[in-house]
């Protein structure tokens, strides 16, 4: 047990540390930042000012060293277009995601599931090929192009819905979110549901396949003989039964949200970090790339640490092989 | 009759079951198609500055311009006809696809084999990337190399190849596992034919089914993957124009009701991805021994 969290965790601090020098040199390879951020008509001595300012003089190994220790110390360096910290500014815009993510999880679940549900209890039905087929079109269907139809439609075309930024902001419990306002809610709804297709795909097959699975057990069987009624076994036996390996697998998939929201955020302007780093990239702003790059892979590498560690837990399997190693 | 034939008659047969799926072939040939000789097949040579007038700028669909030239589906803000936009798109969109499908599927499938050939430390440490690797949302993947490195063809087209190639790895070494336990394999070792033999001689056409299954889900992802990446900006430069560049292009136009600008190529764009499913998730039930 012990050597098996061990191995992992010294593989995950080498994955950071490569993932470090990756994101590290390849940022310092591309553009000229000196170029882009000092106003051209700002004679030599001004230039020379800024290089020195933003550490740019100094030779690139340097540079990575001072990176690494500051990195340790939450210093990612300060952005150069806000001036401000790297890890600050993506801090801030950190909430705007997470709810983004969290609903969009929500509005997944709730229309995935009794439509996978459906189309596994009566698989041979015309509406289950219908949801099938859908869910098929629903992984195909590129998610930006899809939230400009939503904009165009909804936001242009008819006018129901706003298609930029996160609207007002409500207090519940200390925690500001867009969640709690209604104008929010309006706000959050399209993106949330344009970042939800592609969950939504994948569960209602989940969800299906599972239910196909369960409608053979012998307890099905047993409670239809015991004369329960179909709805009774639809939302307790098998809904219970489908419910919790559906939310391990979606849980797990919840990095995903978050990494395909740069998208989504992109498309509707909505103010998180995934809008950010695309802003970032084309300002050259190294300090914010490799800060949002250094973040998003600290998340990740410790997500998969996680779940490697609780599957542990859940399935001695892999302990025993573990300890083999 | 020729066995080779046979087979082939066989697997069609199997193959055309599936009504869905030989639609879905056909609409997929009419596009490789008109991919492979846009130069032909367009009405107008989209970026030929001699025949792109300004004075077109966003026309509706159906629209005709003083000369008497035929739009049928508009033109974008800089004039160009759409219908040749979006076939010259797609030369680019699957050209960019099937490139990185291909080099992933031989740097994969190399891996995967010879991982299971070879054993031992070479193959945990092979694994081991891969799982690693999987862990992560393609799009963060090719996120990472683009916002590291720059966009680019090669940029993007490395960023695809590094994006799939562990699911070609991880198939082809599960199916070449199964292989390396069957008596040819034992025989061409008895004739002491080289690993190198064995393992692309004998093993990798065997383990082909599954690979082909995960080549045309992928390429679909990958297209798909391509155009979000060029919409974003960080993909293919404006000098490649793929269908999610000419997306993003009409994407500033949508609040004028201009919808065309960016529907068309989306359209484009999802009838080929989903076309691509289609024949994939067809092509996996047919070798899914479980189902038969």
């Amino acid at each position: 047990m012990t050597p098996f969290i061990f191995t992992r965790l010294a593989q995950s601090v080498l994955v950071l540390f490569i993932m470090s020098l990756l994101v590290f040199g390849g940022v310092n390879l591309v553009g000229d930042p000196v170029e882009m951020l000092i106003n051209p008509e700002a004679d030599q001595a001004e230039v020379e000012r800024v290089i020195r300012e933003l550490g740019l003089d100094r030779p690139v190994t340097e540079q990575y060293w001072y990176f690494l220790v500051n990195a340790f110390k939450g210093d990612l360096g300060d952005s150069f277009i806000f001036g401000e910290p790297a890890l600050k500014l993506i801090i801030q815009r950190m909430p705007a995601t997470l709810e983004l993510a969290l609903f969009s999880l929500f509005i997944s679940l709730v229309i995935a599931i009794p439509l996978g549900i459906y189309a596994g209890y009566k698989p041979e039905s015309k509406t289950s090929k219908i949801i099938m087929g859908g869910s098929i079109l629903g992984f195909s269907m590129p998610t930006f192009w899809v939230g400009i139809i939503f904009i165009m439609i909804f936001a242009v075309h008819l006018g129901w819905l706003p298609s930029t930024g996160r609207g007002e902001i409500g207090t519940f419990l200390g925690i500001n979110s867009s969640l709690f306002t209604l104008n929010g809610l309006s706000h959050v709804f399209l993106p949330a549901l344009n970042l939800a297709l592609f969950k939504i795909s994948s569960v209602i097959r989940l969800t299906r396949a599972g239910t196909r699975e369960i409608i053979l057990q012998d307890y099905i069987t047993f409670a239809r003989s015991k004369g329960l009624s179909e709805k009774r076994i639809v939302l307790v036996h098998i809904l219970k039964n489908i419910l919790i390996p559906i939310v391990t697998v979606v849980g797990l998939e919840f990095g995903s949200l978050i990494a395909f929201s740069t998208v989504t955020e992109t498309v509707f302007a909505w103010p998180g970090m995934g809008k950010l780093i695309i802003d970032s990239i084309y300002n050259l702003d190294r300090p914010v790339i490799v800060a949002y790059l250094m973040i998003i892979v600290t998340f990740f590498v410790f997500l998969n640490l996680i779940v490697d560690i609780l599957y542990t837990f859940l399935d001695p399997r892999v302990r025993i092989k573990g300890d083999g190693q | 009759m020729n066995p080779k034939i046979k087979k082939i008659k066989e697997f069609w047969k199997d193959f055309s079951s599936n009504k869905v799926a030989v639609v879905s072939l056909i609409v997929f040939m009419l596009i490789l198609f008109v991919a492979v000789f846009a130069p032909l097949v367009s009405p107008t040579d989209p970026y030929d500055l001699n025949t792109v007038s300004i004075m077109n700028s966003r026309l509706a669909p159906f629209s005709e311009d003083f000369s008497g030239n035929y739009f049928l589906l508009g033109t974008d803000g800089a004039g160009r006809d759409m219908v040749s936009a979006i076939f010259y798109g797609l030369r680019v969109s699957l050209g960019v696809g099937v490139l990185s499908g291909i080099f992933a599927l031989i740097i994969g499938s190399f891996f995967g084999i010879s991982a299971a050939f070879f054993g031992g430390k070479y193959e945990s440490v092979v694994m081991r990337i891969v799982d690693i690797q999987l862990s992560f949302p393609s799009i963060l993947v090719a996120l990472i190399i683009l916002a590291a490195f720059g966009k680019g063809v090669e940029k993007t087209i490395i960023a695809l190849i590094l994006v799939q190639w562990a699911y070609y790895a991880r198939t082809a070494r599960s199916s070449a596992l199964v292989e390396l336990n069957k008596e040819y394999v034992d025989a061409a070792r008895c004739l002491a034919f080289s690993n190198t033999r064995i393992m692309f001689k004998h093993i990798l056409p065997n383990c082909m089914a599954p690979l082909i299954v995960v080549g045309t889900l992928q390429t679909a992802h990958a297209i798909s993957l391509e155009a979000t990446l060029s919409f974003l900006g960080l993909g293919l430069p404006i000098t490649e124009p793929s269908l999610g560049l000419l997306i993003g292009n009409g994407f500033e136009y949508m609040y004028s009701g201009d919808y065309w600008i960016s529907i068309f190529p989306g359209v484009a764009l999802l009838i080929t991805v989903a076309s691509i499913n289609l024949v994939g998730d067809h092509l996996r039930d047919m070798f899914n021994p479980r189902l038969h």
